[in-house]
């Protein structure tokens, strides 16, 4: 008897524990779980959209033979890993020198803080316009750089070789903000007595950032490369509107080249085996970062 | 230092500036050298044809519209997810019930996947539904996130158990539990995942541009490249309909910024 009552006890409340779940879990099998698989089944075919829902054929991983001969997916993968490895420490770098000299140095630091931090909670669709019109030959960029003694400078946008680093740069600015306000208040979590000892041994101030701020602040350092380097390989929209992956190849990236293989050309097949490198591509980025994080990440 | 810092904040926010002082100008004027940063004049008709005002707009849409459907999937999306967050966060916590942890383990590994991933069998299944167009393709997978289920997971696991034995004891139901003592608990948490979800959604433009195709329907970032498209050569529209999307954040920002920054840096740490 008792244990029958028991059995029934624990039954009760799984049934409690996935009627509270069964929400979420429904969502995330349906739009996630299913859809991945799917999306690895779909790679493996030759499926044109307009041949219509249903019509694939198995092509056998030919997609993935191909992708090798495509030198606008040598050049996605190319740029992608070009624009996210520039992108991230600098952004990082940047935002940890000023997010100390902020909390150091500075009166009004919140008003500072919030300044740098307008263009991340601005929408990337209207910040990428508004950089096309700061790049263009009358904007403030060119004027600023013709001032600054550069008389013809490129066409930022419309050049083979600037195309990327003007994005790269727009990048910076849009999220060096949100790094800024992570790492300060990491900074403030900061204990002074280390910092102390360090001013009786006579330390600079070069070496208490270097020596001390810096390893003390790498659990943030980690969380910010993970994140910032996950959404940086994911770069599209200022992609799609500033440049198109032009000129040429230059500023193809993994998620516009799936767009145009998808929507443009409705190569379903093709986008999907390009979607599933970037998926190995984050994972491979990722377990590295676990790997590595023992070596310079300390958690005290 | 100061000094440096306020060079720094001139220039990230020059941008901005720059962008208000085209958008009240005269197309011939924007192109004057040097740069008049306050004009002489305050043209709003570029305004006025941007949001409709008075039948300026020569294009069929306007961004009234656009602001509606934004702040709709948003406000759907933003609620949906927190509830269901809240609710599986919950249970994956503190209810022990068996498959728990296998369940729990299948979220952490789904995690990982890119949305572009799934943008194509999403497209597949919303097509044969004959959803496409209308915004249940953006409300519906938006209702469940696998990052805020795992963030309320964490804020629930930090809530010591002897506040639920001591209801359990007095026969007080799982779900009475989880609505009178944690959610009230949980609040904090439950507001910093709002901000990221209502951001998400509001920032998000590879799934609207893949899944609208009506300018009725289109949400922000989806009208502003619209509009630009169709009037490319004309600065100053271009310029005001930048400003319309960007203006009504900030100061909802700049009012409620100790709350915003909180929440993001809360949900950032706990990440």
């Amino acid at each position: 008897m008792r244990l029958k009552f028991k059995l029934s006890r624990q039954a009760r409340i799984d049934l409690t524990g996935y009627a509270f779940i069964a929400p979420n879990l429904l969502g995330m099998l349906i739009f996630t779980f299913f859809p991945f698989f799917f999306s690895l089944f779909i790679s493996f075919t030759d499926w044109d959209y307009t041949k219509g829902l249903g019509n694939w054929s198995f092509n056998f991983g030919a997609n993935y033979v191909e992708i090798w001969k495509d030198e606008w997916f040598i050049a996605a993968v190319k740029n992608t890993l070009i624009y996210a490895l520039t992108v991230v420490p600098i952004t990082i770098f940047l935002a940890l020198v000023l997010a100390v000299i902020i909390d150091k140095y500075c009166y009004a630091k919140t008003p500072i803080k919030l300044a740098l931090f307008m263009p991340y909670i601005s929408n990337i669709v209207a910040v990428a316009i508004i950089w096309v019109m700061m790049y263009s030959p009358w904007g403030p960029f060119t004027l600023l750089v013709q001032k600054l003694g550069w008389k013809n400078p490129p066409r930022w946008l419309g050049d083979y070789y600037w195309a990327l680093p003007a994005i790269i740069l727009m990048s910076i600015w849009s999220n060096v903000g949100y790094a800024v306000l992570i790492y300060s208040s990491a900074i403030q979590g900061l204990s002074q007595e280390v910092f102390e000892a360090a001013d009786v041994d006579g330390a600079n101030e070069i070496t208490k950032f270097f020596k001390i701020t810096i390893p003390a602040l790498s659990p943030t350092t980690f969380f910010l490369i993970t994140t910032t380097l996950i959404t940086s390989f994911q770069v599209f929209a200022p992609i799609q509107i500033m440049t198109r992956g032009g000129p040429g190849t230059s500023t193809n990236v993994l998620v516009y080249y799936i767009y145009t293989a998808a929507f443009t050309f409705f190569r379903m097949g093709y986008a999907s085996t390009i979607s599933w490198v970037l998926f190995a591509l984050l994972l491979v980025v990722t377990l590295i970062q676990w790997k590595g994080q023992k070596k310079w990440v300390s958690y005290e | 230092m100061t000094i440096l810092m306020v060079i720094i904040v001139i220039g990230m926010i020059i941008p901005f500036l720059w962008m208000l002082s085209a958008s009240m100008k005269m197309e011939k004027d924007i192109l004057t050298l040097p740069i008049k940063w306050i004009p002489k004049y305050f043209y709003i008709d570029n305004y006025k044809e941007v949001w409709n005002i008075g039948g300026k707009a020569k294009v069929d849409y306007h961004f009234g519209v656009a602001y509606l459907n934004s702040l709709k999937i948003a406000f759907i999306n933003m609620f949906g997810a927190v509830l269901t967050s809240t609710l599986a966060g919950y249970a994956f916590a503190k209810i022990k019930f068996r498959g728990s942890n296998i369940i729990f383990l299948l979220y952490l590994s789904t995690m990982m996947i890119p949305s572009q991933v799934t943008l194509i069998p999403r497209f597949v299944l919303f097509n044969s539904l004959k959803m496409m167009g209308g915004h249940l393709p953006l409300i519906l997978p938006g209702l469940v996130t696998i990052t805020g289920t795992f963030l309320m997971r964490q804020y629930f696991m930090q809530i010591p158990n002897e506040l639920k034995e001591a209801a359990v004891i007095d026969g007080v139901g799982e779900f009475r539990i989880w609505w009178n003592i944690m959610v009230p608990i949980a609040k904090p948490g439950m507001a910093a995942l709002s901000i990221l979800v209502f951001l998400w959604n509001w920032n998000n433009y590879l799934d609207p541009l893949v899944f609208l195709s009506n300018w009725r329907k289109y949400t922000i970032p989806v009208a502003l490249t619209n509009f630009i498209e169709e009037s490319l050569t004309q600065y100053g529209l271009v310029m005001a309909a930048s400003a319309s999307a960007l203006i009504p954040v900030f100061i909802v920002f700049l009012v409620g910024q100790k709350f915003f920054v909180k929440g993001l840096v809360a949900g950032a740490i706990k990440g």
